[in-house]
């Protein structure tokens, strides 16, 4: 006896869903991405207005100012539904084991001198916070925003955020021993020290914007654009001799930028080109929050590294490049 | 330095509730706007113990090699059609109920924990509440890649989205998931972390899955299997909340009290959904509803309210008449989808001889006496060639909005019904348990979009039951009717000839 199913006539009566069919022009084939995000959130026929924000529906476009006809327009060019994104994130974190296993072992945060010791405390490890603020925001985003094509990877983003914090969290561990000291003091250093207050008041000011999308510009363009890439990529020179250990140790956070961005500026640029409202508000809101950004950013960066703000000067010239490439006017 | 090296449970504070902090730039009563209008008196959220301690890395880890396993499992399903090898055809109507009723749910809490996980002041829930959501996104996504196979193959799964914002009885799950998206975070952890996933979940999720088990459903089963440890950390955090609260402050008792007695009675009334399923829709079925309600009702719930009553708090009001329907509710509501079959996106049909004696058996008190004949009349009616439709439009109950078909508590032959006047207006309901809800929150409940008021209105497509059923995108004929005649059934009996052929 052969394998009988085999002999059967398995033509599919549909290839896919109905709705996401008419996305595709057409009863074809779909991705596991596409079939897990478009139109999966409800649109209609809500029974209650929400007790907390009676204005509004749940899910309602008009908690942002910008107009979309379609809120599955701005798709993540990642394609990440829940196991992909898991998946990806396993393996970036595989290198972060590697490398503080690595640290470890070879002492290499016992071996930086005490200045470096004293720059990360001071400067990189308050950053924990930050990425939990940032958390607060892209969970936010997904609360609040419309259509799971923008919202589910948003809580990717979330996810994201706190690993990092947690990451960030664990070089300081390496550098006290396990013992939670220099947590505790980089906590005062982000309440209290000044060259810190800028950016504690930048997210601060974040926690209260109502408009998810200017949010998300806030969040992803802005303070990611200037004040994780002021640390992580324009502060090398702040670490003095710990640059290595501090690159090896916070290689995720760079993958992770670079994975970010791909759909955070892609989800920008297709809302900016919607229609010329929606540049010019996107274009009002990114120039605005970078402005606080580099604002914030610039007494840190002198703090940091002794440059008068020049890093960050650095920065928001990058972010600024980055935004106009997403046709934005600044 | 003399400091000491951290235990984990401290080491977890760090890598979690460390990161958090007082804001001073902006006011925390405007940082967290939602918190307060409830009610609920928070003296100390750092005394919240953490219910499970897991970092982001090791997440991402369990989580990655869990996905890896389930869809290397759904994989070889679609590519060795397991399909074909379910019990019976009539099965792919479980999971028709499944996908437009319950998987759209997954979601809304996946929104509603992001939104607990952002606005709850306290950082430790906060957190759990975030991987809950994430949890829940997952949830949704393997069901519609679990499903989609069946999609390709069976009727009345095409549609689920469009379906579950618009068809009259989805309305049930979803008015139910939209009541907790539109209360306050604290009454959305107690309604979904607390009596959903903690009290009711056993008798929702354990239905499905088991039944999946039984009718050979493997990649179903497997993607059960999956979410069995995300589901055990959900519970977790439900008992650790309600304890919370109610060690908080003696005043949130009795607010505590009302919300449980509430979201009991409403997913009591949801779970008639999954009643029918369970004695009527599975080919070959696990065990009764009764059965069901007696373990993990009766028996489970009746532990878990007495180690509750240390705090004051007491079993849900009406338990005692949702125990006593129990006998009746799976009956009831096939017999409604059995006269709306023309309205229905799955198929109905009657229970055959057997099927009606494992019922006798399993019902002895009631089934007999009040349903068997009901089943036997329509059977003679079809053979006749006089199928029972009904026609007319239902009334529907204001809170949990089901037909007006359910009977008086202790009296099986009359209808239950209950109203109540608000700004003018009357308002009906099939029990005294939706009354109670309604009394207490008139505002919110007096909003409801009721399918069969709105069909009256104008809104859904048209006067006509075709009209409404374009409005669902019901595909008439193969989505609806009886499942004898149906294209599903057509198809079964192809695959089974087919085998049969093929045997020899
Ligand atoms: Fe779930
Ligand atoms: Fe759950
Ligand atoms: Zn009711």
């Amino acid at each position: 006896m052969t394998v009988q199913i085999k002999t059967l006539d398995m033509e599919p009566k549909r290839q896919t869903f109905g709705h996401v069919a008419r996305r595709l022009g057409g009863d074809k084939p779909a991705t596991r991405y596409q079939e897990a995000t478009l139109d999966v959130q409800a649109t209609a026929n809500f029974h209650y207005k929400p007790q907390w924000e009676p204005e509004y529906w749940v899910y309602d476009t008009r908690k942002t100012a910008v107009v979309m006809a379609d809120w599955y327009k701005p798709l993540d060019p990642r394609q990440y539904y829940y196991a992909t994104y898991n998946i990806a994130r396993a393996n970036m974190n595989q290198a972060v084991e590697r490398a503080f296993a690595f640290a470890e072992e070879r002492g290499l945060i016992e071996k930086i001198s005490a200045e470096a010791r004293k720059q990360i405390e001071f400067g990189l490890l308050p950053l924990r916070h930050l990425h939990w603020g940032a958390n607060m925001n892209m969970t936010e985003i997904t609360q609040r925003g419309y259509g799971t094509a923008v919202t589910a990877p948003c809580i990717f983003s979330a996810g994201d955020h706190l690993g990092m914090a947690q990451v960030v969290s664990r070089i300081g561990l390496l550098l006290d021993g396990q013992t939670g000291v220099s947590l505790d003091m980089a906590k005062e250093v982000w309440m209290d020290d000044p060259a810190w207050q800028g950016v504690r008041k930048l997210i601060e000011d974040t926690f209260v914007e109502r408009d998810f999308f200017q949010l998300f510009v806030a969040q992803t363009l802005a303070i990611n654009g200037v004040v994780f890439d002021l640390i992580y990529k324009f502060a090398d020179a702040g670490w003095k001799d710990a640059q290595i250990a501090v690159a090896m140790l916070t290689e995720f956070m760079s993958d992770w930028r670079a994975d970010e961005s791909k759909w955070s500026d892609s989800v920008i640029k297709t809302v900016a080109a919607e229609s010329a409202e929606n540049k010019a508000l996107v274009s009002q809101w990114a120039s605005d929050w970078i402005a606080r950004a580099v604002e914030a950013a610039r007494p840190l960066s002198a703090a940091l590294l002794g440059d008068n703000g020049a890093q960050a000067e650095a920065a928001r010239e990058a972010t600024i490049k980055r935004a106009r490439a997403l046709g934005l006017t600044l | 330095m003399t400091a000491k090296k951290l235990g984990l449970k401290q080491r977890y504070a760090h890598m979690t509730r460390g990161l958090d902090w007082e804001t001073s730039y902006q006011p925390m009563d405007k940082v967290f706007p939602y918190d307060t209008f409830e009610g609920i008196k928070i003296k100390d959220w750092s005394a919240w113990e953490d219910p499970f301690r897991l970092t982001m890395d090791a997440y991402w880890k369990f989580q990655a090699e869990k996905e890896r396993k389930l869809y290397a499992v759904i994989d070889a399903f679609a590519q060795n059609n397991g399909q074909t090898g379910v019990t019976d055809g009539r099965y792919a109507n479980v999971l028709k109920l499944f996908l437009t009723g319950i998987s759209p749910e997954e979601y809304q809490a996946h929104r509603g924990f992001a939104y607990a996980g952002r606005h709850l002041r306290g950082v430790g829930p906060r957190v759990a509440a975030q991987m809950q959501s994430l949890d829940e996104l997952r949830h949704i996504q393997t069901q519609i890649h679990t499903i989609s196979h069946y999609n390709k193959y069976f009727d009345g799964l095409a549609e689920f989205p469009h379906m579950h914002d618009r068809v009259w009885y989805l309305s049930v799950p979803k008015s139910f998931f939209d009541d907790a998206r539109s209360a306050g975070p604290f009454e959305f952890m107690i309604a979904i972390g607390f009596a959903f996933e903690y009290v009711l979940t056993n008798l929702l999720f354990v239905p499905f899955m088991s039944g999946a088990a039984y009718n050979g459903d493997m990649s179903t089963v497997t993607f059960g299997f999956s979410a069995q440890s995300d589901e055990s950390r959900h519970m977790t955090l439900g008992i650790e909340v309600i304890k919370f609260l109610l060690e908080q402050h003696p005043d949130n008792l009795p607010i505590v009290q009302k919300w449980v007695d509430k979201w009991f009675w409403r997913g009591h009334r949801v779970l008639g959904l999954v009643a029918m399923m369970m004695d009527y829709m599975l080919p070959k079925p696990v065990m009764s509803w009764k059965e069901a309600w007696e373990i993990y009702f009766t028996e489970a719930g009746g532990a878990l309210f007495q180690d509750l009553a240390r705090y004051g708090l007491r079993p849900p009001k009406y338990a005692d008449i949702a125990t006593a329907e129990a006998e009746h509710i799976s009956h009831q509501n096939w017999a409604i989808f059995y006269q709306y079959t023309h309205a229905a996106a799955f198929h109905t049909w009657l229970p055959d001889a057997k099927h009606m004696d494992w019922l006798s058996e399993k019902y002895p008190n009631t089934f007999d006496k009040y349903y068997r004949p009901r089943f036997e009349m329509w059977g003679q009616m079809a053979k006749e060639g006089k199928r029972f439709y009904n026609m007319a439009l239902p009334q529907l109950c204001q809170t949990c909005q089901i037909p007006m078909g359910y009977t008086e508590p202790g009296d099986p032959t009359t209808i239950c019904f209950r109203k109540t006047q608000f700004r003018g207006e009357t308002y009906h309901f099939c029990s005294d348990g939706c009354k109670d809800i309604f009394e207490a929150e008139p505002e919110k409940f007096a909003q409801a979009w009721l399918p069969v008021h709105q069909i009256f209105q104008g809104n859904c497509g048209g006067a006509t039951i075709p009209d409404v059923l374009n409005y669902y995108r019901m595909n008439v004929g193969a989505d609806n009717m009886d499942y004898v005649g149906s294209p599903d059934e057509k198809l079964w009996n192809e695959w089974q000839a087919d085998k049969i052929r093929t045997a020899v």
